[in-house]
C-alpha cells in the first residue's frame, strides 16, 4: 500500500464531517472491533473493509475511501450497523459516501450505469419499467447483449412487461426530480 | 470459609437472608430470616447418605445447568457448613406427601420436614456488604451467537465447571451437546461488556486475564487441542499478567484481534466469523465449542438489598463507592462499607484487598467511643418548626425524626413537636432544607443566607 | 379490513408471482385492497445511493395519497416497505425535513399512517388465529425455510416489528398454515439483491451460501416475502448449481403464494407454475411426507424421554441419560407400588435391565395385574440374591 502521509488538511476534515453529518453518525465512536467487517456478506469482494473505510475517515484519508471499491460493492444490508457494539451507522455512512463519490464523478461504472438507468426509467415513465432499465444499463456499461439470455427465459414465464407504463402522474414524479434538484439535493 | 466457621467471634448464618435493617452507624439492628433447611444441623454430620438415595432430580444451579443435585444437597463439595439442605419446591416428600427415603436413612435423624423459616434479629455497629456478581444473560442480547440455542455455545463459567475436576464432568472438558472432547475451541471476549448497544458500557476487568487461562487449558489438556481466542485488546494490569498472558501465546493460542459478528452451525461443529484486523482480512475457523467471556453484572436482588439497607448504586447497578480514588470501600451511608465485585468487576486480588480495607475500616469504627462526623450537617430552629413532618420521608438517609419539647406559649406551657437531625446519619445533601416551608432547616456551611449572597454576588 | 395498496414496479413483471398471489390472498382472507392510484416508483436502493432528499420524496408521493384516502399502507416488496418506512421515519422525526419533502412534492405529508409489510399484515394486524380459520388445504408435511433477507427486518429503529437476528413472524405464519418451518442461521443473510445485476458472481456467492445452509437445516423449499431475493435464490438457483458443482432442488416460493394454497388457491392461481424451480409437483408429494414425519415422530416418542431429551441440544453432559432412563424406571415402578421403598427397589433392577424394563411397560398398558405379579417376582428373586450373599459373606 506505501506510505500514508497524514497532514492537517482542513478540506478533508470538513468533508469527513460532512460525511458524519449526512449519515448522522460519528466516527470517532469506533473502536476498530472488526465486528461489522465480519458480519459483511460481501466483504470477501472488497478491496477495504468496512472497519477500514472507518479507520480512513478517522485519519481523514477521505480521498482514498471514495476511491475505494467497497462502497459500491456494499449491498446496503444494514448487517453491520444492526451489530455495531458502538453504534456506528456504517451503512448510512457508506450510502453518503457514494453519494459524495458521485459527486466528485468517482464511480464503479457498473453501479453507478443501473442506478442511473433505473431512475431515467422512472423519471420517463414514473415507474422502474424493467426491460428498458437493461437495455439502458447495458448501453451504458457497453455490454449490449449481457444477460440477452434472460431476456427470452423472462418473456416465457410472462415476467417480461415488453411496454411500459406511462402513469399520468409522471409530470409530478419529475417534478420531484426537478424540484430536488432545484433544492440543491442532499439536503440534512 | 472453614476458618471463619470455627472461629468463635463469628456467627455464620448460612441459607439466610437479612429482610429488615433499621438504626444508623454503630447501631444497627437487623433482622435476618433464616429460611427452612429442613435438615437439624446440631444432628447432621454430613455424611452424604440423604443424597444418594434421593430420587428426586433438578439441573443443579451451581453446575449452570450442565449437571443435576437431587432435592437434598450440599450447595457444593467446598461448602461451609458442609451439610445439606432440601429444596422444598422439588422435594417429593414436601410437595406430595411421598417418599421420605432420606429421613429413614439418616443415621442421625437430622431430617425433620416439620421445620419453618426462622426470624432473629442481631445488634450490629457497621455492614460490610459482599454480595458478589452475576454474570450478564448474554443468550436474551446476542442473537448472532445463536440466543442460546446451540448447546456447544457456553460462557467462561460453564467452561470452569467444565475444567473443575469435582465438577458434572470429572474435569474432562466434554462438548455439552454429545459429550465429545473438543479438538478447537474459540474463546470470545468481550461478550456483554464494551458494547453500548446491547450490553454493559464497561470493560469487565477479569476475562481477559481467565480467557488466557481457559485458553492454555485447551491446549495443555486436549492433545492436538486448538485454542482460537477473538480480542478487542488484552488487558494485563497486575503483576505477572503480561508474562501469563504470553505464555498462552507461547504454548499455542492462537489470539486474532476481532470482534464476531456471527456463530453458527454447520453439521455438529460451529462456525466462527470474525475478522483479523491486524491484516485486515475476514476470517472464518471451525470450532467444536465456543467460550464467551460474559460481562459481571451486580448480583441477582442488589438493587432490592441497596434499598433495604439504604445506600445508593450506580449507573450499572453495582454498589456506589463514596470517592472513586479516596474512598473505594465506603458508601455514602455511614457505616455500611463495600468489599468485592458488589462494587464493580474485579478479580480475586483485588477482591481481597477490598475487604481487607473494609475490616480494617470496620475495626477504626468500633475501637473508637465517640464518632467524628461531617460537620456540614442540617440543624433545625426550633423556633421556626411548624411540626409539620414534611421533611421526614423527603431525607434519603432515615435521618430526621420527631421529637416533643415544651415552649411557652400566651404565658402557658405547651407540649409540641419539632423535627431532629439525627447527626449520625446526616449526610448533608440539604434535600430536606430545600423542602422546609418555613425555613426552619438550614445547612451548616451553605445555609439559606449564604447561598443567596453567592447569587447576588454573581447576579448583581 | 381495509388497506392501501402499493405493488411496486416489480409485482407486475419479475416478480408477477407476488403480485398475482397478494391479490389472490387478498380475495380469500376478505382483506380489501385500495391500489393507490397512478402509483409510482419508490425509488428503491437507487434513489438513496444518489440523493437522499429524492430518496424520500419519491416514496412520499404515493404515501401522501394514502394519507389523504385515510389509510395505512400494504407495500409486499420489501424494499419499497424498507423505502417507505425509512421516509415516514424521517419525517416524523424532523419538521426541517418533513417541510423539504413537502416541497419537493408540492403536496402536504404528515405521515400520520404507517406502511406495513405482508408478515405484519397476517401475523399481527389480521391474526394468525383468523388466518388459521381460513386454512382449508393445510401444507402438513412441507418444510420451508423462512428467508427473511435484509430490508424487511433492518435497520430495526425503521422497520421494528420483528427481531433482526432471529425473526419468527414468517415462521409462525408457516405453522399457522400446517407446515414444519425448519431452525436456521441464515434467515436475514443478505442475498446480494441489485449486485446480481452489477456484480453477479459476487452475488452467486451469497445467494449460493444461503441455499446451502437451508439446505443442511433440512429445508425442502424457501419462503422469501422479497422480489429481488425471490429472483436471486430461484432464477439464479440453476446457475449456483452449475458454478459450485451442486444440487439443491429447492423451490422458493413466495409468503404470500402459500398462504393462497393453504386457503385453497389453486398453484397456478397464483403464478407457482411460473417459477424458475419447479415449484407445483411437492404439493402432491406433501402428503407421503407428513406421514413419514408422523411415523418418525412416533418412533422416537417410544424411544424414550431419553433420545428425545438427547437430540434436543440443552447442555447436560453425560448424566442426562442415565437420569432420563433412571427417571423412566422409576415412574414406572411408581405405577405399580405405592410403597416408596418397594418403588425404589425395583426402579434399581430395572435400571440395570433396561429391556425388561420395556416389556413391563407394555404389560402394564395391557395388564396392571399381570405386570404386578411379574414385579413382585423380581424383587422376591432380588431378596433372595441378596440373602444368598449375605449368607455366603457369613460364611
Amino acid at each position: 500500500m506505501g506510505e500514508l502521509v497524514l497532514s492537517a488538511h482542513p478540506e478533508s476534515r470538513e468533508l469527513v464531517k460532512a460525511i458524519e453529518a449526512a449519515s448522522r453518525t460519528k466516527t470517532s465512536l469506533c473502536y476498530q472491533c472488526g465486528k461489522c467487517s465480519a458480519g459483511c456478506p460481501v466483504v470477501f469482494a472488497m478491496d477495504y473493509t468496512p472497519r477500514q473505510i472507518i479507520r480512513l475517515l478517522q485519519l481523514g484519508l477521505i480521498e482514498t475511501a471514495l476511491q475505494a471499491k467497497s462502497i459500491w460493492i456494499c449491498a446496503t444490508c444494514d448487517t453491520c450497523s444492526t451489530r455495531c457494539p458502538r453504534g456506528v451507522d456504517i451503512a448510512s455512512i457508506m450510502d453518503a459516501l457514494r453519494r459524495e463519490a458521485l459527486k466528485q464523478g468517482k464511480v464503479v461504472k457498473e453501479v453507478a450505469a443501473f442506478n442511473q438507468a433505473f431512475l431515467n426509467s422512472v423519471k420517463r415513465y414514473g415507474r422502474n419499467h424493467e426491460a428498458s432499465l437493461v437495455l439502458e444499463y447495458n448501453a451504458r456499461i457497453m455490454k449490449p447483449f449481457k444477460n440477452a439470455e434472460q431476456g427470452p427465459m423472462m418473456m416465457s414465464k410472462g415476467k417480461l412487461k415488453i411496454f411500459p407504463e406511462f402513469i399520468k402522474g409522471r409530470g409530478e414524479v419529475n417534478r420531484i426530480f426537478e424540484k430536488v434538484k432545484a433544492m440543491g439535493g442532499d439536503h440534512e | 470459609m472453614v476458618a471463619v466457621a470455627q472461629h468463635p467471634n463469628i456467627k455464620l448464618y448460612s441459607y439466610s437472608e437479612v429482610v429488615g435493617l433499621s438504626g444508623y452507624i454503630g447501631n444497627f439492628t437487623v433482622t435476618i430470616k433464616e429460611k427452612a433447611k429442613y435438615v437439624d444441623y446440631d444432628k447432621c454430620t454430613g455424611c452424604g447418605l440423604c443424597e444418594t438415595k434421593c430420587p428426586s432430580r433438578v439441573k443443579s444451579e451451581f453446575d449452570l445447568g450442565l449437571g443435576e443435585r437431587h432435592a437434598i444437597y450440599k450447595a457444593f463439595p467446598q461448602a461451609v457448613p458442609n451439610k445439606p439442605v432440601i429444596d422444598a419446591k422439588n422435594c417429593r416428600k414436601l410437595q406430595t406427601g411421598k417418599c421420605g427415603i432420606c429421613e429413614k436413612l439418616c443415621p442421625v435423624k437430622a431430617i425433620n420436614f416439620e421445620d419453618q423459616d426462622r426470624f432473629v434479629t442481631e445488634e450490629v455497629g457497621a455492614i460490610v456488604m459482599a454480595t458478589g456478581y452475576d454474570l450478564f444473560e448474554w443468550e436474551k442480547a446476542y442473537g448472532e451467537y445463536g440466543y442460546g440455542k446451540y448447546p456447544d455455545v457456553i460462557s467462561g463459567l460453564h467452561f470452569e465447571r467444565l475444567v473443575n475436576a469435582s465438577g458434572p464432568t470429572g474435569g474432562k472438558i466434554k462438548r455439552p451437546s454429545d459429550g465429545k472432547i473438543p479438538q478447537a475451541v474459540a474463546f470470545i471476549k468481550c461478550v456483554g461488556s464494551r458494547d453500548d448497544t446491547k450490553g454493559k458500557s464497561y470493560c469487565s476487568r477479569a476475562c481477559c486475564m481467565y480467557t488466557a487461562k481457559h485458553a492454555m487449558q485447551v491446549v495443555e489438556k486436549i492433545p492436538g487441542g486448538e485454542a482460537y481466542v477473538f480480542y478487542m485488546d488484552v488487558r494485563t494490569a497486575g503483576k505477572g499478567y503480561e508474562e501469563f498472558y504470553q505464555r498462552s501465546v507461547e504454548r499455542g493460542a492462537q489470539y486474532i484481534r476481532g470482534r464476531v459478528s456471527k456463530i453458527y452451525p454447520r453439521g455438529d461443529r460451529l462456525v466462527v466469523k470474525s475478522e483479523d484486523t491486524l491484516i485486515g482480512k475476514p476470517i472464518e475457523v471451525e470450532v467444536d465449542m465456543v467460550v464467551l467471556a460474559t460481562a459481571m453484572v451486580p448480583a441477582a436482588g442488589a438493587e432490592e438489598i441497596a434499598k433495604l439497607v439504604g445506600f445508593s448504586t450506580d449507573k450499572d447497578g453495582f454498589f456506589q463507592e463514596a470517592h472513586p480514588k479516596l474512598q473505594p470501600v465506603e458508601t455514602f451511608t455511614g457505616g455500611v462499607f463495600l468489599a468485592g465485585a458488589c462494587q464493580g468487576p474485579k478479580d480475586i486480588p483485588d477482591t481481597v484487598a477490598q475487604a481487607s480495607a473494609a475490616a480494617v475500616k470496620v475495626v477504626a469504627l468500633l475501637s473508637k467511643d465517640q464518632l467524628a462526623t461531617e460537620p456540614m450537617i442540617a440543624y433545625v430552629d426550633e423556633t421556626k418548626c411548624t411540626g409539620c413532618e414534611f421533611c421526614v420521608p423527603i431525607c434519603p438517609y432515615q435521618a430526621i425524626s420527631m421529637k416533643p419539647i415544651k415552649t411557652r406559649v400566651h404565658g402557658e406551657t405547651v407540649e409540641r413537636q419539632v423535627a431532629e437531625v439525627n447527626k449520625g446519619l446526616c449526610q448533608g445533601c440539604g434535600a430536606c432544607v430545600a423542602a422546609c416551608r418555613p425555613c426552619a432547616l438550614n445547612l451548616n456551611g451553605f445555609t439559606n443566607d449564604q447561598i443567596v449572597a453567592e447569587v447576588d454576588a454573581l447576579c448583581l | 379490513m381495509r388497506l392501501a395498496y402499493y405493488p411496486g414496479c416489480s409485482l407486475d413483471a419479475t416478480a408477477i408471482e407476488y403480485g398475482m398471489s397478494t391479490q389472490k390472498m387478498a380475495k380469500l382472507l376478505d382483506i380489501d385492497l385500495w391500489e393507490i392510484p397512478d402509483w409510482s416508483c419508490c425509488g428503491a436502493s437507487s434513489a438513496h445511493q444518489t440523493d437522499h432528499l429524492l430518496a424520500i420524496s419519491l416514496p412520499a408521493r404515493n404515501l401522501a395519497i394514502a394519507e389523504r384516502e385515510g389509510l395505512d399502507v400494504l407495500a409486499p416488496c420489501a424494499a419499497c416497505y424498507n423505502r417507505m418506512r425509512a421516509t415516514e421515519y424521517e419525517v416524523r422525526a424532523s419538521a426541517k425535513t418533513r417541510s423539504q419533502v413537502e416541497e419537493a412534492l408540492g403536496m402536504p405529508y404528515q405521515a400520520a399512517h404507517s406502511t406495513i409489510s405482508v408478515l405484519e399484515l397476517l401475523d399481527a394486524r389480521y391474526g394468525l388465529d383468523n388466518l388459521a380459520a381460513r386454512v382449508t388445504n393445510p401444507l402438513k408435511g412441507m418444510t420451508p425455510a423462512c428467508y427473511y433477507g435484509c430490508l424487511l427486518v433492518r435497520p430495526v429503529a425503521v422497520t421494528g416489528f420483528d427481531d433482526p437476528e432471529n425473526p419468527q413472524s414468517m415462521d409462525r405464519i408457516m405453522k399457522t398454515l400446517g407446515a414444519s418451518p425448519v431452525d436456521w442461521a441464515f434467515k436475514t443473510e443478505c442475498c446480494g439483491a441489485g449486485l446480481g445485476v452489477t456484480q453477479t458472481d459476487i452475488c452467486l456467492e451469497m445467494t449460493y451460501q444461503i441455499l446451502r445452509n437451508a439446505k443442511e437445516a433440512g429445508a425442502d423449499s424457501i419462503v422469501t416475502a422479497c422480489p429481488v431475493c425471490h429472483l436471486n435464490l430461484d432464477m439464479r438457483q440453476k446457475a449456483i448449481e452449475k458454478k459450485y458443482q451442486t444440487q439443491f432442488n429447492l423451490p422458493v416460493y413466495y409468503v404470500t403464494e402459500l398462504v393462497a394454497i393453504a386457503c385453497g388457491a389453486e398453484p397456478p392461481a397464483v403464478g407457482a407454475n411460473r417459477h424458475f424451480v419447479e415449484a407445483v409437483s411437492i404439493f402432491q408429494q406433501l402428503p407421503a411426507k407428513a406421514k413419514a414425519m408422523e411415523e418418525a415422530a412416533a418412533q422416537a416418542a417410544k424411544a424414550g424421554k431419553g433420545a428425545a431429551k438427547a437430540k434436543a441440544a440443552k447442555p447436560a453432559g453425560e448424566s442426562e441419560e442415565p437420569a432420563a432412563d433412571e427417571d423412566a424406571g422409576l415412574a414406572l415402578a411408581r405405577k405399580l407400588y405405592d410403597d416408596e421403598s418397594k418403588a425404589a427397589q425395583l426402579a434399581e433392577i430395572l435400571k440395570q435391565e433396561p429391556a425388561r424394563a420395556e416389556k413391563l411397560a407394555e404389560m402394564l398398558e395391557q395388564d396392571k395385574s399381570k405386570a404386578l405379579k411379574v414385579a413382585d417376582a423380581l424383587l422376591a428373586k432380588k431378596a433372595k440374591e441378596k440373602s444368598a450373599g449375605e449368607e455366603g459373606n457369613k460364611a
